[in-house]
């Protein structure tokens, strides 16, 4: 009975799986949450919902499934009451007052702007116009979460109000208050993702000073000493991998800039690198890399290349999308008060003899990838898309020995 | 809510007056003991997590066992540790049997419970903490209920399934296939009205005016978005703790903040007061 709600769920972007959609249906079938709406809005989402930033998508696909199943007949004639006593004006109020729209989603915001004010409130005027005419329809009002261009804010706000006074809140009401709206990340490679596909990352070698035991040796040994133990020692293991990680941002790449940040963040909390660099740039690199996102503070090219070496791996994100003079003409770089002396591709053939194994993870998708700087960059390195498998394949592609 | 109307098998859980809950984790809670599975727990640092699993344990009458968490915690140390080194040195000088292997196994916090003559509570404190694929190491285990102790080829079965309360603060994800098996509940800052509340539990002669303005002066800092680490729940009760001890006056808070680094932690953030 409940089939449609599990795939209405799964269709708003929240990932339940087939067991734990199982294992409410086992809580409805104990008797746990029969009570209520409210009690079944609680216990579905602690069965269904693992992580906070999730509860948003929850709360607005709940005050959407069940929007008419929840509505009080004596909460609509107050609702109507209240509705030509005054709050008319109210409503139109809180259309001029523009510091309530953060509390609409992204996708509610653009097509408010779509709309523009005046046909808002044109449209606005309308319907209320309608629901004059027409008092049995009004059932929709109150609990339309999302499917009017008035959304969450604009009926359902003074709905709430309405609702309020006659007492207990309903999970309607909760629901559609979205408290957990700060929480929400729209995930496609989460850090942990990432963090995974960078452990792969790894050559094993033995070195350095500080021994451990090495408590299987010390048996055998014991064991063949006749029981007088002699320990063994032997040094740690410890990686040896040294990333150098660089970045293209800002411009065409800003629609990515969360993505990047995650591979970033990533590869700065895996601890397991022997060295790990990270800079960034624009487009393309040329004189200089840059240690922060807003490109002002840098290093020189050639210097930070003379310490790198063929040992070192390197990670470029970009989308290679960019003007064929920014990579073959001198002078060509985006920034016009910057002059290079030296072509991009230049800078970028330097990288590959300096690292042999470096990887272009490239966030577009691969059908995108027709243009002539993405093809000639193409060339250079092995390009991967910035996808699940595309990380996982291009670690693989930088683990091979040198 | 009608109490007589629930199953009898559901509410076993009732807060204890020393510990304030909403509704919903009420809820949350015996969802999780009467469908048998691990309740994971996330929340702000000092929002009652680990307090949460000792009010459960208290109040099923329950036996806690307490594992916590640390970097280097390997899922194994929860289930058993086989203590060589002891047998080493037995075998070298002497003193217990050494043959007999089975005295040398130390069970964890995890097969302590499962062994537990009557159910117990496992706490499984910031899982977070460890390794990423430890709790994926644990999910077997967890599932079935028991585990073979591999030197002794010894089945350890749960004689009663254990109330499980895993406690995270997010600082590393955790994976898919051990959150689907949990319950699952975020605590969300307390709003006003119940932290007037949870400090009047803990601090129940306060004086109502000093309560008062202590809220305010706590929540202006917590809104306050120049503030880093906001200061949490705890820490508001041991301010007004501090402050009832050292006699201080809603006057003088009125005025000035008297130890605010019980409140604030870092060092920017005292600059600023």
């Amino acid at each position: 009975m409940f089939i449609s709600f599990f795939y209405y769920l799964r269709a708003r972007g929240l990932p339940v799986s087939t067991t734990e959609f199982l294992t409410l249906l086992d809580a409805l079938q104990a008797g746990l949450a029969r009570e209520s709406l409210g009690h079944f809005y609680r216990v579905g989402r602690s069965i269904l919902v693992k992580r906070p930033e999730h509860y948003d998508i929850w709360d607005q696909a709940f005050a959407e499934y069940f929007k008419d199943a929840e509505v009080d007949p004596a909460l609509l004639e107050s609702f109507e009451d209240a509705f030509f006593g005054g709050l008319h004006d109210e409503l139109l109020k809180w259309l001029q007052d523009p510091k309530h729209a953060p509390q609409l989603s992204p996708e509610e915001l653009a097509r408010l702007k779509n709309l523009g004010l005046d046909a808002l409130r044109e449209e606005f005027e309308k319907r209320l116009r309608e629901q004059d005419a027409r008092h049995d329809g009004g059932s929709h009002w109150i609990g339309t979460g999302g499917t009017s261009p008035f959304g969450h804010g604009g009926a359902p706000s003074p709905g709430v109000r309405v609702g309020g006074a006659g007492g207990n809140r309903s999970a309607l009401q909760v629901a559609s208050e979205r408290r957990f709206q700060n929480l929400r990340k729209d995930l496609t490679l989460d850090v942990r993702d990432i963090g995974m596909a960078l452990r792969r990352l790894r050559q094993l070698t033995r070195d350095g000073a500080q021994p451990i035991l090495d408590l299987d040796q010390t048996i055998d040994k014991t064991a063949q000493n006749a029981g007088d133990i002699e320990l063994v020692f032997r040094p740690p293991r410890e990686n040896n991998v040294k990333l150098l990680l660089l970045c293209d941002v800002g411009g065409s790449m800003d629609p990515y800039s969360r993505l990047t940040s995650r591979l970033f963040s990533a590869a700065h909390q895996a601890s397991h690198f022997k060295s790990f660099k990270s800079y960034y740039f624009h487009n393309c690199f040329y004189e200089t890399l840059y240690n922060d996102m807003e490109r002002r503070d840098g290093e020189s090219t050639e210097q930070v290349f003379r310490n790198l070496d063929a040992s070192w791996r390197c990670i470029v994100v970009g989308d290679a999308a960019m003007a064929p003079s920014e990579l073959t003409q001198r002078g060509g770089s985006v920034d016009y008060w910057h002059f290079n002396e030296r072509p991009g591709l230049e800078y970028l053939k330097l990288l590959r003899e300096t690292i042999p194994r470096t990887v272009w993870l490239n966030p577009d998708q691969p059908q995108w990838w027709g243009s002539w700087t993405t093809q000639a960059i193409g060339e250079l390195f092995a390009m991967h898309p910035f996808t699940m498998q595309g990380l996982e394949d291009a670690v693989d592609a930088l683990r091979r020995r040198a | 809510m009608n109490m007589s109307q629930m199953p009898s098998s559901f509410e076993q859980f009732h807060p204890t007056a020393s510990y304030i809950t909403s509704p919903e984790l009420r809820d949350v809670v015996n969802v999780a003991v009467a469908l048998k599975k691990p309740l994971l727990v996330r929340g702000e640092p000092g929002t009652g997590k680990t307090q949460l699993a000792h009010t459960v344990a208290e109040a099923l009458g329950a036996e806690l066992f307490h594992w916590h968490i640390k970097s280097t915690t390997k899922a194994q140390e929860g289930l058993y540790v086989y203590d060589t080194v002891q047998r080493l040195n037995d075998s070298r000088f002497g003193g217990a049997d050494v043959g007999d292997i089975a005295q040398y196994i130390k069970l964890g916090a995890v097969g302590k419970s499962f062994t537990s003559p009557a159910r117990s509570v496992l706490l499984i404190d910031e899982i977070d903490k460890a390794d990423m694929e430890f709790p994926n190491d644990l999910l077997h285990e967890l599932d079935r209920m028991s585990f073979e102790v591999a030197e002794t080829q010894e089945l350890i079965q749960a004689r009663h399934r254990p109330v499980v309360i895993i406690t995270s603060n997010a600082e590393k994800e955790l994976p898919d296939a051990f959150l689907r098996r949990c319950i699952f509940h975020y605590i969300d800052f307390p709003a006003p009205e119940m932290m007037a509340q949870i400090v009047a539990v803990h601090h129940p002669d306060i004086d109502k005016q000093l309560a008062r303005m202590c809220m305010q002066r706590f929540y202006a800092l917590r809104n306050n978005p120049a503030v880093r680490k906001k200061p949490s729940t705890s820490e508001l009760v041991d301010w007004i703790g501090a402050l009832v001890a050292a006699g201080i006056s809603a006057q003088t808070l009125s005025r000035e903040i008297p130890f605010l680094g019980v409140l604030l932690k870092r060092e920017e953030d005292l600059g600023q007061y």
